[in-house]
């Protein structure tokens, strides 16, 4: 039978699997939204922007490991997007991006709402395609589908010009798909991970390094038995979070430029450092000629662009973490290397002095609300169970620092483009994957503001999320730089003209609260997670002059960390300044 | 150090300018460029020529396999290559000795004429860059009219070649 092409899209997202499509009409995707209408095998979302509708897919792909699908109009419907796509392409997360596209025959024409949306996205997804005959469409998303899911996952856009939707093929999905130019490395090269194991097991000062490749390719189970078994310390990436549960003994916490003290001394002491999933960001490395200095480097990475990118590596193996651990594991029972017990036994008497310097100590108030003081709190009333989502600024690294995060995908925050106006619609999409799962969107009064909309679309859904505002009153985190290496020149980082934020939650339907004590907070906390089935925007009116800590300034050494109440701004190098 | 990467790339509109945005986007260096169909319809291939030391040109080898349209590619540079590029350069030729003189270079240089005019030659010559180079040198600058190059195309040496 033949269908239209509209038809063939939603076939093809049903024989996907595929039961949510976030998105937002116009006229290229008329007959797309005409082809929804009326059936039930694949809902829709309406968000109120399109940024949302990337943002809340990508949050639901984060959440559920699926991949995340949205559908946009062409011209200003694409170009919305395009920063949403852009932050799930930075931290990996596979979306299908379906977007309308002016009639084929107009394409260049600088016809009504035309853009080149393939050009416009090519740096910012994995792959992109513009189907231009109806009877390529069907393969193509499935092609879609297979790039944005395997491998390093991402995002891909389909660009669908509307007479090709309009027009009829017949309908047949293709069961498998098999590309000549595409066909990524899972399981790592034997003799390579034997060399692995063996670096591994002699090490005196072994440190492993995971990030979100372990989150992004389910690997946890095969990770928490590997380090386990060799009992060696552990540190996380801000991506990598919940894949290593934080309160196990062998967890020293997050690592990088908020990091503790204990992660990044131990980074910088290792002699062996096992990297896992993860990209040695700039944030991660600090200055990179003090990075590890005396480390042996083993790197675990399904792209091998990711390898010896910025810090050459000795031993690269190129697979899926999943697999490339499990093989590991294989070979050190088999081979039944054992760790120098008296060299680790020292090594953690080590890493327990520097934990002993609490590098995560406040002071405490009764009179204003410590932002992490908040945190903490959303962590017990949560039994450390909820879904976190957060956007960016110091409210994100509190969240990170303070919340223990004991599995994977319960953490999601963009970190690799740092796109303020995440948290929302991202909580949004992660409550659609997970009805029956607390979510909570730790946010700052300045990021909140980004995708406010969104309140509108969480009322139409009933998809209660509820909203940790830490309102400083400030971009916190501008204001800290500025605070730090500005002289207190605080340009543009005060938020005037605030809205009243429980009004402005009620006018959407919602429940708002303001908290002005820490005597209050616990209660307001539990209080908004027991209405289940409302969103509650919780309004903390928080210390407005916090600083995130502890703290390596750009160009420091992982060793040369500022800690909150001791160190005065200093190891400030000029050089780092540029890098930001 | 100069590299000549080979590449099989997917006869699809819009492939060039994923690997044309890679390099500005991540700020790589193109010396040169170029591409053409082969006899497989689906395919075509490219030859660029980019420098950087080993570290560079590991990561633009390695970005560049990402790039879902590209099939396969070599680095003709690692082993026993030829390389050529085509030039056309039109001189000056309007008194007696000048015309006898470019056409002794061109001899020389094992270059042919293609076109005269009153005035100008215009010669053709192959070969790999440096010579190309030299040619233009020995003419000296103030006697070209006009040079058109290639860009440079290459092929390994030995039984083996790039195929799918
Ligand atoms: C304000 C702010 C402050 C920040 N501060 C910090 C900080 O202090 N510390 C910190 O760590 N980060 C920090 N970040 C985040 C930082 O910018 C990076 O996003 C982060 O460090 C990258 O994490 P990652 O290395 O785990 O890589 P990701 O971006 O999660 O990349 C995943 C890696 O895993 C690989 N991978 C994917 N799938 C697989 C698979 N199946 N098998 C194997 N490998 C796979 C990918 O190829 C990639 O190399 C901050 C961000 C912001 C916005
Ligand atoms: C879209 C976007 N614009 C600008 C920035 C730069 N930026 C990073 S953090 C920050 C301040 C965020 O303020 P707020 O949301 O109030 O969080 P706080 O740091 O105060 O906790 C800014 C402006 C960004 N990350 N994203
Ligand atoms: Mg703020």
């Amino acid at each position: 039978m033949e269908l239209t092409g509209a038809e063939i899209v939603v076939r093809c997202l049903k024989e996907e699997g595929v039961e949510l499509v976030f998105g937002y009409p116009g006229g290229s995707v008329l007959h797309i939204y005409d082809a929804l209408h009326g059936q039930n095998d694949v809902k829709h979302v309406l968000v109120r922007h399109e940024q949302a509708a990337a943002h809340a897919a990508d949050g639901y792909a984060r959440a559920s490991g699926k991949p995340g699908v949205v559908l946009v109009t062409s011209g200003p419907g694409v170009t919305n997007a395009v920063t949403g796509i852009a932050t799930a392409y930075m931290d990996s997360v596979p979306l299908v991006v379906l977007s309308g596209q002016v009639p084929t025959k107009l394409i260049g024409n600088d016809a009504f709402q035309e853009v080149d949306s393939v050009g416009i996205t090519r740096p910012c997804v994995k792959h992109n395609f513009l189907v231009k005959d109806v009877a390529d469409l069907a393969e193509t998303i499935k092609k879609a589908f297979y790039i944005a899911t395997t491998g390093r996952p991402g995002p891909v856009l389909v660009d669908l010009p509307k007479d090709v939707t309009g027009a009829k093929a017949a309908f047949e999905y293709p069961k498998k798909i098999k590309m000549r130019s595409y066909n990524p490395t899972v399981k790592g090269h034997a003799g390579q991970i034997r060399k692995a194991v063996e670096l591994l097991a002699q090490a005196r000062r072994p440190m492993l390094y995971t990030g979100g490749g372990v989150i992004l390719s389910d690997g946890s189970k095969e990770l928490i038995e590997l380090t386990r078994a060799l009992n060696y310390p552990i540190t996380n990436t801000l991506m990598g979070l919940g894949a290593y549960p934080a309160t196990d003994r062998q967890f020293v916490g997050m690592l990088g430029m908020h990091g503790t003290y204990e992660a990044n001394m131990a980074m910088h002491q290792c002699d062996v450092l096992l990297a896992v999933g993860a990209r040695f960001d700039d944030r991660v490395t600090g200055n990179l000629e003090k990075f590890c200095p005396n480390a042996r480097i083993i790197h675990i990475d399904i792209d091998p662009s990711s390898i010896s990118k910025n810090v050459p590596v000795e031993l690269p193996i190129v697979g899926a973490v999943p697999n490339v651990l499990r093989q590991m594991i294989t070979v050190l029972r088999e081979e039944n290397l054992k760790p120098d017990a008296e060299a680790i036994g020292r090594w953690w008497q080590q890493i327990d002095e520097w934990r002993a310097i609490k590098s995560l100590s406040y002071r405490g108030s009764d009179t204003i609300i410590k932002p992490q003081y908040v945190v903490e709190q959303l962590y017990k009333v949560t039994n450390g169970q909820a879904i976190v989502t957060s956007d960016v600024g110091q409210h994100q690294m509190w969240a990170a620092q303070y919340y223990l995060f004991d599995r994977p995908r319960q953490w999601i925050n963009s970190g690799g483009l740092g796109t303020m106006g995440f948290g929302l619609p991202a909580a949004m999409g992660a409550k659609f994957a997970f009805p029956d799962i607390d979510v909570a969107c730790v946010t700052g009064e300045g990021s909140i503001q980004m995708m406010l909309q969104e309140l509108s679309t969480m009322k139409q859904y009933s998809t209660p999320v509820k909203i940790v505002n830490l309102n400083n009153r400030y971009l916190g985190m501008v204001r800290q730089w500025q605070e730090f290496f500005y002289e207190k020149r605080y340009s543009m980082s005060y938020m005037e003209a605030l809205p009243d934020f429980v009004k402005l939650a009620e006018a959407y339907g919602h429940v708002g609260m303001q908290i002005e004590k820490p005597a209050d907070v616990e209660g307001a906390l539990r209080e908004a997670f027991a209405l289940k089935d409302r969103t509650v925007f919780l309004d903390f009116l928080t210390d407005p002059e916090e600083n995130v800590y502890p703290m390596i300034p750009s160009g420091g050494g992982q060793n040369e960390m500022l800690l909150a109440g001791r160190d005065a701004m200093k190891n400030v190098h000029e050089e780092g300044m540029i890098l930001v | 150090m100069r590299h000549i990467i080979s590449i099989l790339l997917e006869n699809e509109s819009g492939a060039l300018s994923r690997v044309a945005g890679l390099f500005s986007a991540r700020g790589y260096n193109i010396e040169s460029l170029t591409v053409a169909p082969i006899e497989d319809a689906s395919l075509s291939r490219l030859t660029l020529v980019t420098r950087g030391n080993e570290q560079i040109v590991e990561q633009i080898v390695k970005q560049l396999n990402k790039l879902i349209d590209v099939v396969k590619l070599v680095d003709l540079t690692e082993g026993g290559h030829i390389e050529r590029e085509l030039m056309l350069v039109k001189v000056r030729a309007a008194t007696h000795e000048q015309r006898a003189e470019m056409y002794r270079l061109t001899d020389i240089f094992r270059g042919r004429m293609l076109d005269v005019s009153d005035s100008t030659y215009t010669a053709e010559m192959t070969g790999p860059s440096d010579k190309l180079d030299a040619f233009l040198a020995t003419l000296g600058a103030e006697n070209v009219v006009e040079v058109v190059r290639s860009g440079v195309t290459g092929i390994s040496r030995g039984p083996k070649g790039l195929h799918v």
